[in-house]
Formats: structure tokens, C-alpha cells, sequence
């Protein structure tokens, strides 16, 4: 790992863990939202190292923007208070344990493994090849998502609709 | 280089799974799913670049980010239903099916 990339990738790295660490523990769900948002963006400073700009800019604009600002409308909108901590259960400390087992086998696992020496092609240009790929090969997955984001609209609708109340129905 | 990154995605998708497993506000439940999908993203990402076929994990991790979009609006549709109707988002308070 080359100086700068390597502390880039550290300074990062901390950054998103933190972040993960303070969403998992934060007693208050606004200080968790934005603490994933600070996630996302490390997350996208990381897709930058890896090459890709326009994944960071797409982790930028829908996650960090969209998709926590949603988050955040409806914690707001639900007029929650602080979770109260109400002691650990023991099937909630066997989970948790469980997933620290899980985190630390899944490091394990992926880090034993030698990878195979990076391709040449590496840094190729970005841009004109996730246009063609997308628009050529992965052309009918593209369309059935636009089906499934416009599915997803209409059911939200129905789902957070609130219902007329029966006795206005009488006419 | 490629294992760091592998190594990150892996701390942060179990950093989800321990959210998941452990918050009861059902909304931080969610984000915790988000971490998930995030940490799994970053690893196509990785593993892509590494095969010299950046471009490829980009289109895929496009997807899992629609996708996640359309869940999360209708997850935060059903906790809002949830809320208008027991006046809680507490996961261990919906438990109408357990008996």
C-alpha cells in the first residue's frame, strides 16, 4: 500500500467504522442517522481510492441525500424519544455475541485467502463502460428496476395512506 | 490492499448484523440493514477493481442501491403504518403473532 492512498484509506476507514460503531450504540435515532450519513460518506471517499467517481457521486446523492433525508423525515415525523436502556436480555447478548463471532470469522475467512495478483485493466476508463454495460448487457435488469422503484412508489402510497374513517362512507 | 478493503466491508457488515440483533427501536433496526448493504457494496466494489473489471461491480452495486432505495421506502411506509397503530416502534412491543 503506497503512502498517501494507504493513509487516505485508513483515515477513511476509521471514519466509517466509527460511524457504524456509533449507529449501533447511539441512544438517540437522530444522532444515529447522521451518523450513518458520515458511514455513507466515507463509503463514498473509498469508492473514489477504488476508481469509480461516479459510484461515490451515486453514494452521495442517494444515500447520504436521499435516502437518510427520508430517514430522517420520519423520525421526525414520528416524534420518537430517546430509546431507554432497559438491560440486556440474555437472548439479545447470545445474538450480539453471534454476530461479533460472525464479524470476526467473516474477517478471518476473507483475509486468509491469497488473492491472485491485480489485473492490468484496473484503471480503466470508468464512465463510457458503465454506460455500456448498463444500457447494453444489463438493459432489461435496468428497465425491471425502474418497475420495481415505480411499484415500490405506488405501495408506499397505499401502505402509508391514512384511511378514511368508516362512518364517512353512509352516502 | 484488496484484503483491507475486504477486511473493512466484512467489520462493517457484521457492525449491521450486531445492530440488528441487538436494538429494539425498529428504525435503527433499519439503518442497521442499510450498514449491511453498504458493507456488501463496498466489498463488490473491491473484489471488482481487483479483477480488473471495475466497471462491472459498478453496474451491480447500482442495483443493490435501487434496490435499497425501493426497501427502504417501504419499510419506512410499514413503520409508519406500525406507529399510527400501536404508537410505538418498538420491535419487542409487536408481538401480536409470537401469542
Amino acid at each position: 500500500m503506497e503512502g498517501l492512498e494507504g493513509l487516505a484509506f485508513f483515515v477513511l476507514a476509521a471514519m466509517a467504522v466509527y460511524g457504524a460503531l456509533n449507529v449501533v450504540l447511539r441512544r438517540n435515532p437522530v444522532a444515529c442517522a447522521l451518523f450513518l450519513v458520515t458511514t455513507f460518506v466515507a463509503l463514498a471517499g473509498l469508492f473514489v481510492l477504488l476508481g469509480s467517481g461516479f459510484l461515490a457521486a451515486i453514494q452521495v446523492l442517494v444515500y447520504a441525500g436521499a435516502i437518510m433525508v427520508l430517514f430522517l423525515f420520519v423520525i421526525m415525523l414520528l416524534n420518537l424519544e430517546k430509546d431507554l436502556f432497559k438491560g440486556i436480555s440474555p437472548l439479545r447478548f447470545i445474538s450480539g455475541l453471534l454476530a461479533v463471532i460472525l464479524g470476526a470469522s467473516l474477517v478471518w475467512g476473507l483475509v486468509q485467502p491469497a488473492l491472485p495478483p491485480p489485473a492490468e485493466k484496473a484503471m480503466a476508463a470508468e464512465g463510457v463502460d458503465v454506460g455500456q454495460i448498463l444500457f447494453e448487457r444489463y438493459l432489461f435488469p435496468f428497465e425491471a428496476v425502474s418497475f420495481l422503484l415505480l411499484a415500490a412508489m405506488i405501495g408506499v402510497i397505499v401502505i402509508a395512506k391514512r384511511r378514511a374513517p368508516v362512518t364517512e362512507v353512509k352516502r | 490492499m484488496t484484503s483491507w478493503y475486504l477486511a473493512l466491508g466484512a467489520i462493517l457488515f457484521a457492525l449491521g448484523v450486531l445492530g440488528f440483533a441487538v436494538r429494539r427501536n425498529s428504525l435503527i433496526m433499519f439503518m442497521s440493514v442499510e450498514l449491511m448493504l453498504n458493507a456488501v457494496n463496498l466489498t463488490i466494489v473491491a473484489l471488482a477493481h481487483q479483477n480488473g473489471a471495475l466497471a462491472q461491480g459498478v453496474v451491480l452495486a447500482l442495483f443493490v442501491i435501487a434496490v435499497a432505495a425501493a426497501e427502504v421506502a417501504v419499510g419506512l411506509a410499514i413503520i409508519i403504518a406500525l406507529y399510527r397503530l400501536r404508537e410505538t416502534v418498538d420491535a419487542d412491543e409487536v408481538r401480536t403473532l409470537r401469542g
